[in-house]
């Protein structure tokens, strides 16, 4: 390992701009005579329009335009999509209504768009914004997830009876039935996975431009995937032909998935601009963020698990209800279904798993991935009732994991995935030593001496990325292809750029991507440039998202330095005269066995460039190579988590007293940077445990639409993390990384919520357990020592 | 229309603006410095803090006109003829960051616990005083670590406070 090649702690090079103020986000961008744009969203969760004028509003000081559903409708532009078609257990395709970037006929959640507003400063738009006059015949609205598929609910979409989307089932019911008939023990749970929302920092923005003389178009976009939102803009949406409309993901402040998605603002700016002649600028302020930005989780779960005497994990049963909100967002009909209960075995070797999913419609905001996109809620399912099992069962919850860990690999799951590579007991153990588990007993009893409760608790995930094997996914439903692309340039002076079909909004791809070209090149790290976000400079490419850029975008990389390398020997071994097969490549160096002959990679560059050594119709000139690497498999990472906790029964406070994380990534590029994903995940994660949770009231209005309201986590709610890396190397990919960005936040709740049910002696708490909940359920407790 | 004069990263600055013209609206809009942030509409987020006549201030929430005849100093006016300042140093080694986005704000609220906590910091000290700084990528950790570091940085360098 050199020091700044895979493996090291490299600091980052993308630090400077953003340690020093110069970072360029979308609202930092000023284009020259750029308009405002304001959207006038519905107060209602559920009404038909029957009308909007806008006279007054346009006679308003500074207003260059007005639009509503209509005016894109005449201008034939396409609504939003989903891109994952699902189907239902009888084989008929998901039931899905339309969704028009401008709402047409019926709003149908708090934040529906209705109408924009363009002006000559965000005031002035604002101002007219309240000038329009908006009449609804306001419906009753379906908010409550559990009963939104009763009939005689009101119905929110015409196309979707019973406001169900899909009613889908993966696995093997009768084995599951026979399973349960025979086992010996059976626990069950219900389980709430709470809805949350992504709140990155950098709310959303975009800025549309039109060039007439061009007759092309540019979107500046707060995106993780820019090449995504140009070939939905332009093959669905119909703003352009793709080689007109050129779409730019700057620096982007965080994403966790909700800048994944196709929404109606950037939509609305990139058509509007040429319908006002101006560029057209929005930015959400943080309400809008919480109205209107993809929300995530949102289940209702029933689980059970069936044991046989001696222990032995027999069968997993789930129901799940998921909530897919208002509409269906651009990924969202994938996220509760092959998301999830693909992983629903965990660790574990079950032989029978049947699951059964419903996605409902309701008068909310509609759900996407989040950070996790359906492993967390399936990690919560499964290490809640692993975890309960083993209390049920009196089992030391790490002993009774590591009897049902899978052992041996290649591993078929019962519901699809074959795991390819892991030692599970290995972080297992290693974790139960860094946690300082046998001295827990000790640091209980001195927690109860001051009248404290003190519990521990696991969480033992496994999860799937590295997304996504092309073919697989579009056998189960997928619109695209989760490849990904990378272009080596090698400049004749020998610096090279790597264009790349991923985008980086914090995960740090300009210092790790070009750690993994200064070690295959053996040249400085400062004479590699790593390019991303924008369609004119990357031609395709799938984006950041599901943990792929280490696994997909890497690998893509990796292939086209191979292709670099050979052609480069090929080119050395003719100037050095000497046959190619006696030329080896090392540090940088091309040298000739046998000789004192050698090259250096800049050298050989250069010659690639001026081809004079070489017979040209043989070789061609130059140094440039591309890949468009295709995962063979879902990458699979997995650890343990333990989470020890100390609560006050006067006050409900739950304090993290430490956290542990032991995770299997495969090979590492930067572990500093690995560590901080895992940070941010866990945080993530506990944010959901403990202080998180979107709340609408019974009429749908979002009740938790600022950071007064939605608890945030911050640096006093959260502990330091005690966090180490074991490493069963990914078989599927040339680099053998698995994958890191979610680890974290789709382990972290099960972990939390066990060692707070441990600490409680009962498992009656569900998510957010806010102090409150926790005080509540304390009671039980408290009462229940005092009758002993 | 009002006009407002303040001194911005030690150039004198005038303008024509609104009276309701926010301070970080100012810094962005009017003076084009866009390293200062808005991340949230009820003053929480942290992500736009300033110092203004030394002290840590929340720009979202102060009125341009407020600042009338006073000293700002915005994350553009750390680093001193190229020369980084330790806290940015610490954010920069200690990997404190990953977005970016909250980044300035912090390193600013950060140089303000040191103008009033000192630069011997313990870890619950840093957490406690970080409460009005929102972070959604790192979990914290590495911050902690970086303004720890960049405290102890600007105490063995005998650095004066930020704003002198």
């Amino acid at each position: 390992m050199t020091s700044t090649g895979i493996g090291a702690p490299v600091r980052r090079r993308e630090d400077f701009r953003f340690i020093t103020g110069s970072g360029q986000y979308v609202d930092d961008i000023s284009r020259p005579g750029q308009a405002y744009a304001f959207f006038v969203r519905s107060p209602h969760a559920h009404a038909i329009i029957k009308n909007i004028d806008l006279s007054a509003a346009l006679k308003a000081p500074g207003v260059l335009g007005i639009y509503t559903g209509k005016d894109l409708a005449a201008d034939k532009i396409g609504g939003l999509i989903c891109g994952w078609m699902i189907h239902s257990k009888d084989g008929t395709p998901m039931k899905v209504g339309p969704h028009p970037a401008l709402a047409t006929e019926k709003v149908r959640y708090v934040g529906d768009h209705v109408a924009v507003v363009i002006a000559e400063t965000l005031n002035q738009a604002r101002d007219a914004a309240e000038l329009v006059a908006v009449e609804y015949e306001v419906l009753p609205a379906v908010v409550d997830l559990g009963t939104a598929q009763d009939p005689g609910q009101p119905q929110i979409h015409a196309e979707a009876p019973n406001n169900t989307v899909f009613q889908w089932h993966l696995g093997d019911k009768d084995a599951v039935d026979a399973a349960f008939g025979q086992a010996a023990h059976v626990t069950k749970l219900e389980l709430v996975n709470n809805r949350l929302i992504p709140n990155a920092m950098e709310p959303r923005a975009a800025i549309g431009e039109y060039d007439r003389g061009q007759d092309s178009y540019t979107l500046y976009t707060t995106s993780q995937n820019p090449h995504v939102a140009r070939l939905v803009l332009s093959a669905f949406i119909g703003i352009a032909p793709e080689h007109k409309l050129r779409v730019v993901a700057p620096d982007v402040g965080g994403g966790f998935g909700s800048k994944i998605f196709i929404y109606a603002e950037e939509t609305v700016c990139v058509w509007a601009a040429r319908k006002v002649g101006r560029p057209v600028k929005w930015t959400a302020d943080r309400t809008e963020a919480f109205l209107a930005d993809a929300h995530g989780r949102d289940h209702l779960t029933t689980a059970e698990l069936a044991v046989d005497g001696s222990g032995k994990i027999l069968a997993l049963r789930v129901k799940t209800k998921a909530n897919l909100g208002a509409y269906l967002s651009t990924f969202s009909s994938s996220v509760p279904t092959y998301l999830y209960a693909p992983l629903l075995s965990g660790q574990y070797d079950i032989p029978a798993i049947y699951c059964e999913v419903d996605g409902v419609y309701t008068n909310t905001a509609p759900v996407d991935a989040y950070r996790g996109a359906g492993r967390p809620e399936a990690t919560f399912v499964v290490e809640r009732l692993v975890e309960v099992a083993a209390r049920e069962l009196g089992k030391d919850p790490a002993e009774f994991r590591m009897q049902n860990f899978i052992k041996s690999f290649p591993h078929q799951t019962p519901v699809i995935m074959t795991y390819d590579a892991g030692d599970y007991a290995a972080c297992m153990k290693k974790a139960l030593e860094l946690a300082d588990y046998a001295n827990f007993g000790q640091r209980k009893a001195e927690s109860e001496r001051k009248g404290l409760l003190r519990g521990i608790g696991f969480s033992a995930y496994i999860e799937a990325c590295g997304i996504a094997p092309s073919r697989a996914v579009g056998s189960l439903g997928a619109g695209v292809g989760l490849w990904e692309s990378a272009e080596v340039r090698v400049n004749p002076i020998g610096t090279v750029e790597v264009l790349t079909g991923s985008h980086s909004h914090g995960q740090g791809h300009e210092t790790t991507f070009a750690q993994l070209v200064s070690h295959r090149l053996g040249i400085p790290i400062d004479q590699i440039s790593i390019i991303h976000g924008d369609t004119d400079k990357v031609q395709m490419g799938m984006g950041t998202y599901g943990s792929r850029s280490g696994a997909v975008g890497m690998s893509a990389i990796s292939k086209a330095l191979d292709k670099v390398v050979t052609k480069a020997t090929k080119i050395a071994a003719r100037c050095m005269e000497v046959p190619e097969e006696t030329v080896d490549f090392n540090d940088g160096v091309f040298s000739a066995r046998g000789t004192n002959k050698s090259m250096t990679f800049g050298e050989v560059a250069l010659q690639a460039y001026i081809a004079h050594k070489f017979d040209s119709s043989e070789i061609e000139p130059g140094l440039k190579e591309s890949y468009f690497y295709d995962p063979q498999n879902f990458t699979f990472p997995s650890g343990v988590h333990i989470a020890e906790v100390e609560i006050d029964p006067e006050t409900g406070v739950t304090r993290i007293d430490r956290w542990t994380a032991v995770d299997d990534f495969g090979v590492i590029i930067n572990p500093m940077i690995v560590e901080g994903q895992v940070h941010g995940g866990i945080a993530q994660g506990v944010g959901q445990a403990l202080l998180e949770g979107a709340v609408y009231d019974s009429s749908g209005q979002l009740l938790t639409a600022s950071f007064m309201d939605y608890c945030m986590p911050r640096a006093d709610d959260l502990p330091s993390f005690n966090v180490a890396m074991t490493n069963t190397p990914c078989p599927s990919n040339p680099l053998g990384i698995k994958g890191c960005g979610e680890a974290g936040a789709i382990a972290a709740p099960a972990a939390l919520i066990n060692a707070i049910t441990n600490a409680l002696g009962h498992e009656n708490i569900s998510m957010p357990a806010t102090p409150q909940a926790v005080w509540r359920a304390a009671q039980a407790s408290v009462r229940k020592m005092a009758a002993e | 229309m009002t006009q407002v004069t303040m001194t911005v990263n030690g150039k004198s600055v005038s303008a024509d603006i609104e009276p309701r013209t926010l301070l970080v609206q100012f810094l962005r809009e009017h003076l084009r410095l866009t390293g200062t942030h808005v991340g949230c509409d009820t003053s929480q987020c942290g992500a736009c803090v300033v110092h203004v006549d030394g002290r840590a201030v929340k720009s979202c929430t102060t009125l341009a006109v407020s600042c009338d005849g006073s000293d700002v100093l915005t994350i553009e006016g750390l680093a001193k003829d190229g020369q980084l300042h330790p806290m940015q140093e610490a954010f920069r080694e200690h990997h404190a960051l990953q977005c970016g986005y909250c980044t300035p704000g912090m390193i600013m609220a950060a140089i303000d616990i040191v103008n009033r906590k000192g630069t011997q910091l313990d870890e619950r000290t840093i957490r406690e005083e970080l409460e009005g700084n929102i972070c959604r990528c790192t979990g914290y950790h590495n911050i902690v670590k970086a303004v720890a570091a960049g405290a102890a940085a600007m105490g063995a360098g005998e650095f004066r406070q930020a704003a002198e």
